[in-house]
Parts: structure tokens; C-alpha cells; sequence
């Protein structure tokens, strides 16, 4: 008994040790340089490649084992450094959500890059030589290999700490943490020393992927996996914090470790739930401090809305007529993309009504859209629900769901509130993926059948071109209303809000709670179109495929979102039968378009 | 008759002592002006009574109801508008709706969703705006405009909630003298017209001794003096303190 707790206690540790080394590389880059990496994962998960490419193409033993990891590390460090010269360089002055976007789009060249080198199949590598053993702890076995890993996590942590008290390098790190301004005043070493620290970041993420490689398999989704984790324990620790990386580790390690013994189920969601606790609490993380010098803010001065000129409305009238007709003509295939389009329309809707007029940032959205998908599911599933009652309780379920996490969200602002509704999503993903016996788990709910006057295509397309399309108007007839027009004016001055009796907080919190319930009649529909619902359906990816949506059409015009969605879901469809690096393709074009169209697709019209 | 009434008020931020056991009371259509050198803890003092911060001790009474530490939104409800010493109004809507907002949550009407802003009844707003020379630039966004006109656009929404009490810190900064006499006045008019009392910061002294009933200076976070202007102009730590160097703000 002694020796099972003891030996999960270890366990816990050897967790922690990697999940600090992937975490300490996130937070030293977001502290130089403001930026939220998405991409970390993939190097991590490039470091596990190039290790086990090593592993298994060296000799056997312990010097060209070591040396391959380390030489793992550094390469990865190196590609790390492209990445900031050709890409982040250019946009470490644009708004968060762009930046995040544009490492998004690296994540997605990473992974058909992967995919292309290393193939599909989860790769095993060898054990680590010398550490194939065990250790006894009272009678209990422990991995030898696990307690040396720990041991490498305290010694880079070590080895960092002096780092950073004792060289140059490191005092102009934690000196260009402590106080933006600072780094300007660095001049020409400022590039060095951001260029320095993405290679110091990548590297310890490329280490922690190759010191899996005796533990676990390799494979492809090792990038968002870790993502997400290092996520949490740098935000519980307070962004740009070392030590409270460590500390958010050691917390997160021993959670997993214990929270499988007591709460088998639901570890993940505990680990989310501790996040949303910690960032509800001490909104900067367990060890953050306030950001000095100006907070960075998501929008750029908004300009205003005008509604439609009468040939918009000509021409918008036009589109929805020649859509109406559509169904009498199109073939099942072209009906089903049609049906896709205007649910991705509904959609980029919603997470436009809270990202323009709100001025809030999620990246977890789709939290909502797979709330209503799963909902109206499980009444089917579970109470033979006919499909009018499920489609109903799906935007009742999101729209709960929106009010209970939207509560926390509105509370934070910026990165931290991006963090947050990510959180959510995560907790909802890690419940439809673990709660099999309820949900079904990766399998899914099949069977989820629209009743036989439904089936027939034509009819789901009028379905979801009547609702969804409805939908959207009544977003936009919100926007234009009071509500709207408060919620716009709280984006754009808090201060005078509240002085003209505007409960700024409320606004946001009906706002959120109301594209919830929109994005769950979304996932409704969308579950009786597929017939099925899975727990992609609200992954971080389809959270970012709604963030492309608006950013792609612009921000800041009512129409944008709608555009977006129908370009980006025929872009993507076009993809998809075109090539097999699809993602890749698409992560180039999300990398371009932030480049070089900041302002969306709808801003290319905009005379400058 | 007395409306505000504000006792020992005091607050410190770290170290600094902002305000210092102020007290001082306020009638019905009584202009007051608060004069003092930058950093005496004017906008500190405005920013207690409208409660957008809270005081470390002290009492602010409207009307005979304690206010003291109730949020912005309550207390405009109560009746008190104010103007920023840095503008404060939506960059992105139009100047006619930025006012019209303030009418429609004065009427508790903001929670609706189908009617657009723009159709509604814009007579109200727009006399408003008549009131305060914006009339004319009613449908631009206040994101375009000049300094002095947003500081108009302040007034205007300060106004639509009937208040009480208008509580404007440096009204008339950024304006061309010629303007800041004409905008003094027409505050001065509104408030004897409706009773309203005014409490302002000002740096002309032009303004201040042609429009205030009664001058409060501060200093460092304490009251030096107060009184009718005359009286205030004449005393020597005033002149020593305050108006020995005029023109250095
Ligand atoms: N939010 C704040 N945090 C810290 N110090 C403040 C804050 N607001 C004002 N102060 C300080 O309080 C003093 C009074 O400031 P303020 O009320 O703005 O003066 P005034 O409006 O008379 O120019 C100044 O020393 C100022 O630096
Ligand atoms: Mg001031």
C-alpha cells in the first residue's frame, strides 16, 4: 500500500519532470516576446521523431543514445530559430489572436511534414540503454528510466535558474519579462535575444520529445496532446514564471498521478477544472505578476458598422434567392457541402457576434457547437428523443453551457481569458473522450438519424439554409439592436459604460451565453446531417477552424464572418480533394494571410 | 438646499497620499470649482464620489443618501453624470448613439435585441446635441473627432440621464480659450436652468473665477482654502501655492 502510494507519487514526479521541460520553453518565449505559441507542441513532438530516429540509426549505447537526444534538441532549437526569423519576427506587433494563428499554421506544417517523413503508423523506439530495469519501492516496481527523468527535470531546472541569474543572457531575459518597455531599450540585441530564446525554447521542447521515446510511442497527435498541457501548467503558473512552471508541474503531475486512482474518469477534466479555478482566483497564475508597461490588447480601434447599402441588400437578397433555388438543382454531393457551408456560416456567426462586437477572445468555441451536437445526441441515444424535441435542446444545452463557463470568461481579458475559454473546450472535449459508458468515448454516438421526412438532401439543405441563415440574421439584428450597440460600446470604453449604467460584465456574459446557444444549434444540425457525433467536434482544431472563419472574412464587419465561412469550408473542401498535405497547404495559407492580409478577406476591398 | 455632502474623504495609493480628510458640501445649482497643481488629487477626489474608486475613509452623501463605495452604475442612477479628464466615449459608434445609449440605459431599455439603435427616436438625443453644438455632427463616429468636440460629447451624455449632479474634471482641456468661455457658460446656463449642481477642475482662471460661485484649492490632497472667488483670489498661501504659477500647468 505504502509502496503504491510512494510509487505513484514518483510517477507523478517523472510527469512533471517532462511536462516542466516542454512548460519552461513555452513560458521563457511568451515572456521575451509576448508571444503564445501554439507551434511548442509540434517541436515537442519533431523532438520525439528526431529521437527515435536517432535511437533507432545509431549504434546501441549510452554515448550515441545521450548524444542522439541531445543532438535531437538542438536541431530542434534550430528550427525553432527559422521559425522566428521567417515568420514571428514580422508579426511580433500584431494583435495575439493573429499570432496565435500564424503558430497554428505552423502546427499544421509540422504535422503533414511529420506525416510525410515518418508516415501515419505509431512508432515505437528502444528502451533507453542501461535503464531497462526497475527499482523496488517497498515491494512496488518504478522504471528506472522514469527516475532518471526526474532527475533531468530537476537538473535543468537547475541549470536554467542559474542560467538566468548569472549570465548576460539571462538578465536581459528576465529583465525583458519583468518590463516590456525594457526590451526596447535593448536596441540592436533585441533580435538576438529573441532569436536566442526561441532556439533556448524550442530546444527544451525538442529534449522533453526525445526523452519520451523509451516511455511511450511516437505518433501524430503527441503535438496538441502536450499542447494543451503546457498550456495549463504555464497559465496555472503564471505566464512567464519559471518557477511557477515548476510549480504548476509538480501540481499537475501529482494531480494526474492521484486523480487516476480516485477519479479514473475524469482526469483530464480535473486538470482543466484546476486551471479555471487558479485563473478565476488569481487571475495571472499561481506566481504571475500583472503585465507591466501596457497590456497588449486584441483590436486595433474598431471601425464602426454601417448596415447593408441598398445594393448590398440587393445583392444579398439575390444570393438567398439563388440558394432557395439551389436544392432543386444541385446534386447530393454539392447539397451536402451546402449544408456544411451554412452551418459553418452559423458558426463563424457566433464566434464573430463575441470576438467583434464583444471584443472577447475564445479559443474554445467549439466547446459550444459540440455541446449542442452532443445534447441533441444523447437524447436521441439515450431517450429516442424524436429530432425536432433534440434539435431544440441543443442550443438550450449550449446556451447553459455558455452561461456557466462564460461566467468565468468575461471576468479575465486577453490571453488569459483566450487560456480560459480554451480550458472549457478542453474540459468538454476530455468528457465526451473519457466518459465512454455516457458518451461513447472516441467511438462516438452513430445513429443519430434525422426522422424519413428529413433524409432526402434538398431537405437538409433548405433545413440548415432556413435555420442557420435565420440564425445569422438574428445575430446581426442583435448587433445592430441596443444590446449590440452596448456591447460595442463596452469594447470600445469600459469606463464610460459603466458611467452611463451599462453593466459592462453582464453584457459580455449574455453575449457569450447567446453565441453559445447559436453555435450549439450549429452542432444540432450539423449531428443530424453526419448522423453521428464525435469528440472532435469540439477539439482545439475545430475551435480554430471558426477562428479562421472570422479572421479570414475580417473582424470587423458584420458581413466578414459569413464570407469567411463560406470561403474557408469551400477552400477547405477543395483541399481535401486535391491533396493529401491538405493541412499543410491550409498552414501555409493561414501563415500568408496573417502576413499579408491582416485585415481579412472582407479588408481587401477596403480602400486603405 | 444642500445635494452633496462629502466628509473627510481619503485615499492613498502605495505611498502616496492622494487625498486628505476632504470635506465639503455642495447646494442645488451652485457652480464649485476644485482648483490645485497637477497631481493635487482632483481627478482622485472625482473618481471617489462617482465610485469608481473606493475611498479609504470618508463619507459621500447625495441628497441624503450615502453613496460612499457604491459602484459607477449606481451612482449615475442616482443621478450624477460625469466627464473624463481623458474623454471617455465609444470610438466606434456614431456621436447620436453614444448619446442615445446613455438615454436608453437611463430608461433601462438596453436589454432589447430585434429594434436597431439607429430607428429609434433620435429627437432626444439630437436636442441634446443641439444643446451643446453637435448637432451637426450627430451621425460621425466620436473615433474622428477633435479633442473639444468629444469633450462636447461628454456633456451631452452626462446630461441624459437628468442628473443632479454633474461632476466634469477638466471640461474645457484641449480647447481654444474662446471655446472653453462659451462651453462654461452654457454649463453654467444648464445648471441654474435645472438646478443642477457642478463641481469642476479647471486650469484657465479666466473660466474658474468668471463661472464658479464658489473656488475649493487643493493641494497635495488637502484643502488650502475655499470660498467666494474674491475671498480665494485674495488669500496670500492661495497666491503663494497655487497662483503664483499660473501658467506652468
Ligand atoms: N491609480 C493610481 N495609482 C497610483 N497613483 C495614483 C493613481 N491615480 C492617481 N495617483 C497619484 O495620486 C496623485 C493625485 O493624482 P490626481 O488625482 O490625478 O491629480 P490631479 O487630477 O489633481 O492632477 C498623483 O500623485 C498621482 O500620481
Ligand atoms: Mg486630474
Amino acid at each position: 500500500m505504502l509502496g503504491n502510494l510512494a510509487v505513484q507519487a514518483l510517477s507523478g514526479l517523472a510527469s512533471a519532470a517532462s511536462l516542466f521541460l516542454v512548460a519552461a520553453g513555452l513560458t521563457v518565449i511568451f515572456g521575451v516576446t509576448r508571444i503564445v505559441n501554439f507551434a511548442h507542441g509540434s517541436f515537442y513532438m519533431l523532438g520525439a521523431y528526431l529521437g527515435w530516429t536517432l535511437a533507432t540509426n545509431l549504434p546501441r549505447g549510452h554515448v550515441p543514445f545521450w548524444g542522439g537526444v541531445v543532438l535531437a534538441a538542438v536541431i530542434v532549437g534550430l528550427v525553432g530559430v527559422v521559425v522566428e526569423l521567417l515568420l514571428l519576427r514580422r508579426i511580433y506587433k500584431a494583435p495575439e489572436l493573429f499570432q496565435l494563428l500564424a503558430t497554428f499554421g505552423v502546427v499544421l506544417v509540422v504535422q503533414d511534414a511529420a506525416l510525410w517523413i515518418w508516415g501515419p503508423q505509431d512508432l515505437l523506439g528502444p528502451r533507453a540503454p542501461g535503464l531497462r530495469g526497475a527499482v523496488y519501492i517497498f515491494d512496488s516496481r518504478f522504471p528506472l528510466y522514469d527516475l532518471v527523468l526526474i532527475g533531468i527535470g530537476i537538473a535543468v531546472f537547475l541549470l536554467l535558474w542559474l542560467l538566468f541569474q548569472r549570465t548576460r543572457f539571462g538578465i536581459l531575459v528576465r529583465a525583458a519579462t519583468a518590463d516590456r518597455e525594457m526590451v526596447g531599450a535593448l536596441g540592436v540585441n533585441q533580435r538576438l535575444l529573441f532569436t536566442g530564446v526561441f532556439f533556448l525554447g524550442s530546444a527544451l521542447a525538442g529534449l522533453a520529445g526525445a526523452l519520451q521515446v523509451p516511455r511511450e510511442s511516437v505518433n501524430l497527435q503527441m503535438d496538441l496532446a502536450i499542447i494543451a498541457e503546457a498550456f495549463v501548467v504555464v497559465v496555472v503558473g503564471g505566464l512567464g514564471s519559471l518557477p511557477g512552471a515548476a510549480l504548476a508541474a509538480l501540481l499537475l503531475g501529482q494531480m494526474q498521478a492521484f486523480g487516476i486512482l480516485v477519479f479514473p474518469q475524469i482526469t483530464l477534466v480535473l486538470v482543466f477544472l484546476v486551471m479555471a479555478a487558479v485563473l478565476v482566483v488569481r487571475p495571472y497564475g499561481l506566481l504571475g505578476r500583472a503585465p507591466a508597461g501596457h497590456a497588449a490588447s486584441l483590436h486595433i480601434v474598431e471601425p464602426p458598422i454601417a448596415p447593408l447599402s441598398p445594393r448590398g441588400r440587393l445583392v444579398a437578397a439575390v444570393a438567398l434567392g439563388l440558394a432557395m433555388l439551389a436544392p432543386l438543382v444541385l446534386a447530393d454531393y454539392a447539397l451536402v457541402v451546402m449544408t456544411e457551408i451554412c452551418v459553418a456560416i452559423l458558426f463563424a456567426a457566433t464566434l464573430h457576434f463575441i470576438m467583434g462586437p464583444g471584443g472577447m477572445a475564445s479559443f474554445g468555441h467549439a466547446a459550444y457547437f459540440g455541446i449542442g451536437a452532443y445534447g441533441a445526441a444523447l437524447l436521441v441515444k439515450h431517450l429516442a428523443a424524436p429530432m425536432e424535441l433534440s434539435l431544440l435542446a441543443a442550443p438550450f444545452a449550449a446556451g447553459i453551457a455558455g452561461l456557466a463557463f462564460g461566467w468565468f470568461c468575461v471576468r479575465l481579458s486577453g490571453v488569459y481569458a483566450a487560456m480560459l475559454t480554451m480550458a472549457f473546450a478542453q474540459i468538454a472535449w476530455s468528457t465526451a473522450f473519457q466518459w465512454v459508458a455516457f458518451t461513447g468515448g472516441d467511438n462516438g454516438i452513430l445513429g443519430v438519424w434525422p426522422p424519413a421526412w428529413a433524409v432526402p438532401k434538398p431537405v437538409q439543405a433548405w433545413g440548415a439554409l432556413v435555420l442557420c441563415l435565420g440564425g445569422a440574421f438574428l445575430l446581426r439584428r442583435m448587433i445592430f439592436a441596443p444590446f449590440g450597440a452596448a456591447l460595442r460600446a463596452q469594447r470600445d470604453s469600459v469606463l464610460r459604460a459603466e458611467a452611463i449604467g451599462i453593466d459592462t460584465m453582464r453584457t459580455r456574459w449574455f453575449a457569450f451565453a447567446i453565441a453559445a446557444a447559436f453555435a450549439g444549434l450549429a452542432g444540432g444540425l450539423f449531428a443530424f446531417t453526419k448522423g453521428s457525433v464525435f469528440p472532435t467536434y469540439m477539439n482545439i482544431s475545430r475551435s480554430t477552424d471558426g477562428l479562421l472563419m472570422v479572421l479570414l472574412g475580417g473582424v470587423q464587419t458584420v458581413t466578414g464572418p459569413i464570407i469567411g465561412a463560406i470561403a474557408y469550408t469551400g477552400l477547405h473542401e477543395q483541399l481535401l480533394r486535391l491533396t493529401d498535405l491538405w493541412r499543410a497547404v491550409l498552414g501555409a495559407i493561414i501563415i500568408a494571410l496573417v502576413l499579408f492580409f491582416p485585415r481579412g478577406l472582407a479588408g481587401l476591398g477596403a480602400k486603405q | 438646499m444642500t445635494l452633496l455632502v462629502v466628509e473627510n474623504l481619503a485615499k492613498s495609493f502605495g505611498g502616496v497620499h492622494a487625498v486628505q480628510g476632504v470635506s465639503f458640501s455642495l447646494a442645488a445649482g451652485e457652480l464649485l470649482a476644485l482648483i490645485g497643481p497637477n497631481g493635487a488629487g482632483k481627478s482622485t477626489c472625482f473618481n471617489m464620489l462617482n465610485g469608481q474608486l473606493r475611498p479609504d475613509q470618508g463619507r459621500v452623501v447625495l441628497a441624503g443618501q450615502e453613496i460612499t463605495g457604491k459602484p459607477p452604475r449606481q451612482v449615475w442612477r442616482m443621478g450624477v453624470g460625469r466627464t473624463f479628464q481623458i474623454t471617455a466615449t465609444f470610438a466606434s459608434l456614431p456621436v447620436i448613439e453614444n448619446v442615445q445609449l446613455a438615454l436608453l440605459s437611463h430608461r433601462r431599455r438596453i436589454l432589447r435585441f430585434w429594434k436597431p439603435l439607429a430607428a429609434e427616436d433620435p429627437a432626444e438625443a439630437l436636442a441634446l446635441l443641439e444643446r451643446v453644438g453637435m448637432a451637426d455632427q450627430a451621425q460621425r463616429p466620436c473615433g474622428v473627432l477633435a479633442y473639444g468636440d468629444l469633450k462636447r460629447v461628454e456633456l451631452a451624455i452626462a446630461l441624459a440621464n437628468a442628473p443632479r449632479l454633474l461632476l466634469m474634471d477638466e471640461p474645457t482641456a484641449g480647447m481654444a480659450p474662446a471655446e472653453r468661455v462659451a462651453l462654461m457658460a452654457l454649463t453654467a446656463r444648464i445648471a441654474r436652468e435645472s438646478g443642477i449642481g457642478v463641481l469642476f477642475t479647471e486650469h484657465d482662471m479666466d473660466v474658474v473665477f468668471t463661472h464658479a460661485d464658489r473656488i475649493m484649492v487643493l493641494e497635495r490632497g488637502r484643502l488650502l482654502a475655499e470660498g467666494a472667488p474674491e475671498a480665494v483670489r485674495a488669500d496670500p498661501r492661495v497666491r503663494e501655492v497655487y497662483l503664483g504659477h499660473e501658467g506652468t500647468h
